[in-house]
């Protein structure tokens, strides 16, 4: 019995006690952004050590902060910003990605492997290597400060993504499935389309969720090559347009803040087996 | 950034190993023997790869190179600049402020990464432990790593504020503190700061990660050498971490990458600064680039990242093909 009780704590010391620990940290920052959002700036600024500072709750929420994120900046507009680009940028990379894999998966054709080997080094390419050049070839294409800007250039990191992602899915799809249908008539690229698609839409799915929360969290393509207010995403826009030299608006920052993260956060939720397998992806081989 | 598709790399890309000329040729000379469905079935292929070609070439292939050439310009933006060689780099090379940001993105990434990777192992084993709850932990474990990172260092700058910091109430009621700490005042607490917030970010992904390499280990092995008098010490070095280096590797190099290319943290947290002292690499490139316009020098600043990454990925493609080559230890797995 008393080995049972020693067990248990030693589970409790070992186990819940530090996985509890490291949850609450890693949600702390969430519960006081959000805690701030509905605070009322009088009570926002008091010094940390002033006895009346009471940082964990609010006794007088307020909704001001997301009045005066909506009548007195662009929000709403830069919500339908966010969300046109990403939704825009990963249906070009969905569809790229998805022809790509299939023909490195798929087809022999001489030249594959190192184009495989070429399309997963462009993956491991960061934004910041390339967006001052980048940001030239945009004002080439006098595309600057237009969502076209983000809608070219964000599946760039895309594409790569999705196309590896899906390739390993397609070899778990069997080859008789298409050859099947190709005996019956129909062309390679119907077998394709109607058949090998259809049964990937999982797999499609996984990359498309992903491909949009990282679309949706892009900042320094955003921050470099829109300019104007009414053009930019959420990220860019609260940083840029509720910052005022050194005065931070926190409760409109804040409030924008959980907002800008709720979206990906509610599809998140949904989705959350299909998102650690695109995580984890083919790690585990 | 996810990681996927790495295990199957070497199986889809043979990276060429055999000599230039031959793997010049060998494609003109495949294509002059070619019977017709198999020329067609290389147009398919063609076509299929076409818009993803496309895009890579004019979105990252041409920029890249567009890079290199401004690098060794004196372009500012809006006018073309005139080949000056190596002066940026000199220039750079002389400027105290980029040798320390340079100084910076190496702890930074050395740091950040080995604190993810020490904590990401012990959540990942914790969870492996764990029976109920696990995917009500995972998921919301995740949180820090779905939501804009711009968004929640937000929060953290919030929290780091010198006048309202909750963080310091907290450790002042806890009897840590006696006087306040400015997080991100100082130039090397500053750095610790932004380091703190990286670790918190990329924690989870490592954890979830790790987690996915450790669920496909056969529980027998544990058995096995437990049996034979392993402590745990022993079957966590002995057992767990040999089988799980590949994982690691994969995740380890990858948040490499993303750590030495990190632009966000330093921009919002710090902006670079106190005096310029928290700069990295890319937040540099940015204050030369964009904030005073000189393309060149910003070019320059950014593509001095390249050796590096560079380095980091031929390793990565080594280790993953010799992986594959040895697959040892598969049988271990479930």
């Amino acid at each position: 019995m008393a080995q049972v009780t020693g067990a248990r704590w030693r589970r409790w010391v070992s186990l819940y006690l530090p996985l509890g620990i490291f949850v609450l940290v890693t949600l702390f920052p969430f519960y006081y952004m959000a805690v701030t959002a509905v605070r009322p700036d009088r009570e926002m600024y008091i010094p940390w050590n002033r006895p009346n500072f009471a940082p964990f709750w609010t006794l007088h929420p307020t909704l001001e902060h997301f009045k005066l994120l909506f009548t007195e900046t662009l929000f709403a507009r830069w919500l339908l910003n966010t969300m046109t680009i990403a939704t825009l940028s990963t249906g070009i990379a969905l569809f790229c990605g998805l022809l790509a894999a299939y023909a490195l998966a798929r087809l022999r054709f001489p030249g594959g492997g190192a184009l495989g080997t070429g399309i997963f080094v462009t993956y491991l390419v960061p934004q910041t290597l390339l967006f001052l050049p980048l940001g030239d070839v945009i004002r080439t294409f006098h595309l600057s400060d237009t969502p076209w800007a983000l809608i070219f250039t964000y599946p760039t990191f895309l594409i790569p993504f999705c196309t590896w992602l899906m390739m390993g899915y397609f070899r778990t799809i069997p080859k008789e499935l298409e050859e099947c249908a190709q005996i019956d008539g129909a062309t390679r690229l119907q077998a394709m389309v109607r058949i090998v698609f259809p049964v990937a839409m999982p797999g499609i799915l996984s990359a498309g969720i992903f491909a949009f929360t990282l679309s949706w969290n892009e900042f320094i393509y955003a921050l470099v090559f829109l300019s104007s207010a009414p053009n930019k995403t959420i990220p860019v826009g609260v940083v840029s347009e509720l910052v005022r030299g050194d005065t931070f608006f926190w409760g409109p920052l804040m409030a924008g803040a959980l907002l800008g993260s709720v979206p990906v956060a509610f599809i998140y939720s949904f989705f959350v087996e299909q998102y650690v397998s695109a995580m984890t992806g083919a790690v585990k081989g | 950034m996810p990681v996927a598709g790495h295990p199957s790399l070497s199986e889809a890309a043979p990276l060429p190993s055999r000599g230039m000329i031959g793997a010049m040729t060998r494609p003109i000379r495949r294509l002059r023997q070619a019977s017709r469905t198999e020329r067609r079935e290389w147009l398919f292929a063609f076509i299929l790869l076409l818009p993803s070609l496309t895009m890579l070439g004019a979105f990252v292939a041409y920029p890249f190179l567009r890079g290199i050439w401004l690098s060794l310009t004196d372009a500012v933006v809006g006018r073309e600049g005139a080949f000056v060689g190596i002066d940026n780099f000199i220039k750079l090379w002389n400027d105290s402020i980029f040798r320390r940001a340079a100084q910076n993105t190496f702890v930074y990434t050395a740091a950040a990464t080995v604190l993810k990777l020490t904590l990401g192992m012990l959540v990942a084993l914790m969870l492996n432990n764990l029976m109920g709850f696990k995917r009500f932990l995972r998921a919301s474990m995740l949180l820090p790593w779905i939501v804009p990172t711009v968004l929640s260092t937000l929060a953290w700058k919030w929290m780091f504020d010198p006048t309202f910091s909750i963080v310091n109430w907290l450790l002042f009621r806890l009897g840590f503190i006696h006087l306040r700490i400015d997080w991100l005042g100082g130039p090397v607490v500053a750095m610790w700061s932004v380091i703190l917030v990286n670790v918190w970010r990329g924690t989870p992904f490592f954890a979830i990660t790790l987690l996915a390499g450790l669920q496909t280990i056969s529980p027998d092995v544990h058995e096995a050498a437990a049996i034979d008098g392993a402590s745990p010490w022993q079957r966590f070095w002995r057992v767990t971490w040999p089988l799980l280096l590949p994982v690691t590797m994969v995740v380890v190099l990858f948040a490499v990458i993303q750590t030495f290319a990190d632009f966000q943290l330093v921009y919002i947290l710090t902006g670079g600064g106190p005096a310029n002292s928290t700069h990295l690499f890319a937040t540099y490139a940015y204050q030369l680039g964009v904030a005073t316009a000189k393309l060149g020098e910003g070019a320059a600043a950014s593509i001095a990242m390249f050796p590096m990454l560079f380095l980091v990925v031929l390793f990565q493609l080594w280790y993953i093909r010799r992986g594959d080559s040895g697959k040892g230890g598969t049988q271990w797995r479930k």
